[in-house]
């Protein structure tokens, strides 16, 4: 017998189609892990999970693919759900995966921690970004749905401790598929047209689906961007979303975040009444100071009794004249008994009286006083002064030595 | 003398510098006391300001322009 051979696209779709009518593999999960992740320029991603003995080949075409809430990465371990059927042109089998699940956390969930890291490596959540936020705003933009319980909570919150800030809300939806471009759209808006100097956005809280508009990756680029300073008010306290990460100051409650906007009224006012009682204090005390300068001047004597001032003065010069007159007299006194005793002294050396006791200046011709027997020879003419007269006489003999 | 046209900000910032240079008591008295009335009238247009304050709480809508209206808000 012969047999009639088939080609090969013939015996591919013949298993092609045993397959396809296979009730089990029509709708099949297959636990696994993720190797050779690949995102084709197509849209479509390929990959092989595998286990420790055995590989499976899958293709996830674009459509579903777009609907993933994560990025699937080799080596993450997945429940990939679809149907097994043979691709004819390599006459292999592969999974069509229809949707992913990582294994382990929600797809939320590794979305939320991909995300995160992806921004963190970018810087948005640098600490040297963060900028400072207005003490006293003047107008605070609140980014939120304009029903429900955040937007009273914000608005009651801000009248109460701060009514001096407009309030200029922009609703936006905060959950649904809409929500993350109304919102990065809403924070855009109110940057183009400077509507306010602080920006609140937010909602209350639910469930990691209702919040998941926060986690969206155009509202973290939004408020990264903003130039208005942005706090994060979303959901309760436990509930982090990537907002709060990119956001200026991340408030556990949209109340929460209104109170770390504004300035609470009564603090304010006592801090007024603090002012005014030092200032009272600092004048009053630079008062007393002046005042008692004033009286320290005024208590002295010659404020109190000037004309004694003037008296006492006046005595001092007394004295001082009085002890001006002793002096010059003393030293007169002193002057005059000088010149007495030189005087005394003078006449005692007059030669006059010298002469009168008998003896006599003898001079030559010339008028010189002969005070030797060698000055003089015989014959020489000299004058012999006397008290009362002068001696013309002659040298008649010489005789040396003394005659006492 | 206070100035009209400061912001509650700049009374408080002026505020406290007048308060430092009172208490630290350097200027001359006559100086001191027109800090002291500038100060006092500072702390009364504050306390006005507070007295006066009324929260205003509008809504924004994009108008066709796309320039903001402002509208009155109502809760929903």
């Amino acid at each position: 017998m012969e047999r009639s051979a088939v080609s090969v696209t013939e015996l591919n779709n013949h298993i092609k189609d045993l397959l396809d009518a296979d009730f089990f593999l029509s709708g099949v999960m297959v636990r696994g892990e993720i190797s050779n992740y690949k995102l084709y320029p197509s849209g479509h991603h390929y990959f092989t999970l595998k286990d420790a003995e055995s590989s499976l080949r899958c293709v996830m075409f674009k459509g579903n693919a777009s609907k993933l809430r994560f990025t699937p990465e080799s080596g993450m371990s997945v429940t990939a759900v679809g149907r097994v059927s043979v691709y004819p042109r390599d006459g292999a089998y592969q999974l069509y995966c229809t949707e992913l699940l990582p294994l382990g956390m929600g797809d939320l969930h590794v979305a939320f921690e991909q995300l995160k890291e992806k921004l963190s490596k970018e810087g948005l959540f640098a600490p040297e970004h963060k900028k400072p936020l207005p003490k006293f705003p003047q107008t605070i933009a609140v980014i939120t749905s304009s029903a429900g319980a955040a937007v009273r909570d914000i608005i009651r919150v801000l009248g109460k401790r701060w009514p001096m800030t407009k309030v200029v809300l922009l609703p936006v939806r905060v959950q649904g598929a809409e929500a993350p471009a109304e919102i990065a759209g809403a924070l855009r808006y109110a940057n183009r047209y400077k509507v306010g100097d602080l920006i609140i956005t937010g909602r209350g809280g639910g469930s990691i689906e209702d919040l998941w508009a926060f986690n969206d990756e155009r509202v973290a680029r939004a408020i990264y961007e903003s130039e208005i300073p942005v706090i994060s008010a979303v959901g309760h306290e436990p509930d982090v979303t990537i907002a709060d990460y990119v956001a200026d100051l991340r408030a556990a409650t949209p109340s929460n975040a209104a109170e770390l906007a504004v300035p609470d009224v009564s603090e304010i006012r006592d801090g007024l009444d603090a002012c005014r009682i030092r200032c009272s204090q600092a004048m009053g005390k630079r008062l007393s100071i002046a005042q008692s300068r004033v009286s320290d001047l005024a208590s002295r004597r010659v404020m109190q009794d000037p004309v004694a001032y003037i008296d006492q003065k006046r005595q001092l010069l007394d004295s001082a004249a009085n002890a001006l007159q002793t002096r010059y007299e003393r030293g007169v006194d002193t002057k005059k008994q000088q010149f007495v005793r030189l005087a005394a002294s003078l006449d005692a050396l007059s030669p006059i009286k010298v002469l009168s006791r008998g003896y006599a200046l003898t001079t030559d011709s010339g008028g010189k006083a002969v005070c030797s027997v060698k000055d003089v020879a015989r014959g020489d003419s000299i004058s012999v002064t006397l008290a009362d007269g002068r001696l013309s006489c002659t040298v008649d003999g010489l005789c040396e030595g003394s005659v006492l | 003398m206070a100035n009209k046209k400061l912001s509650f900000e700049q009374s408080l910032e002026r505020l406290s510098e007048i308060v430092k240079l009172l208490e630290r008591g350097e200027a001359p008295l006559n100086e001191s006391l027109k800090l002291f009335d500038e100060g006092t009238a500072l702390i009364a247009a504050c306390q006005q300001m507070l007295d006066d304050a009324e929260q205003k709480v509008i809504k924004l809508r994009k108008g066709d322009g796309g320039e903001p209206e402002e509208l009155p808000f109502e809760e929903e």
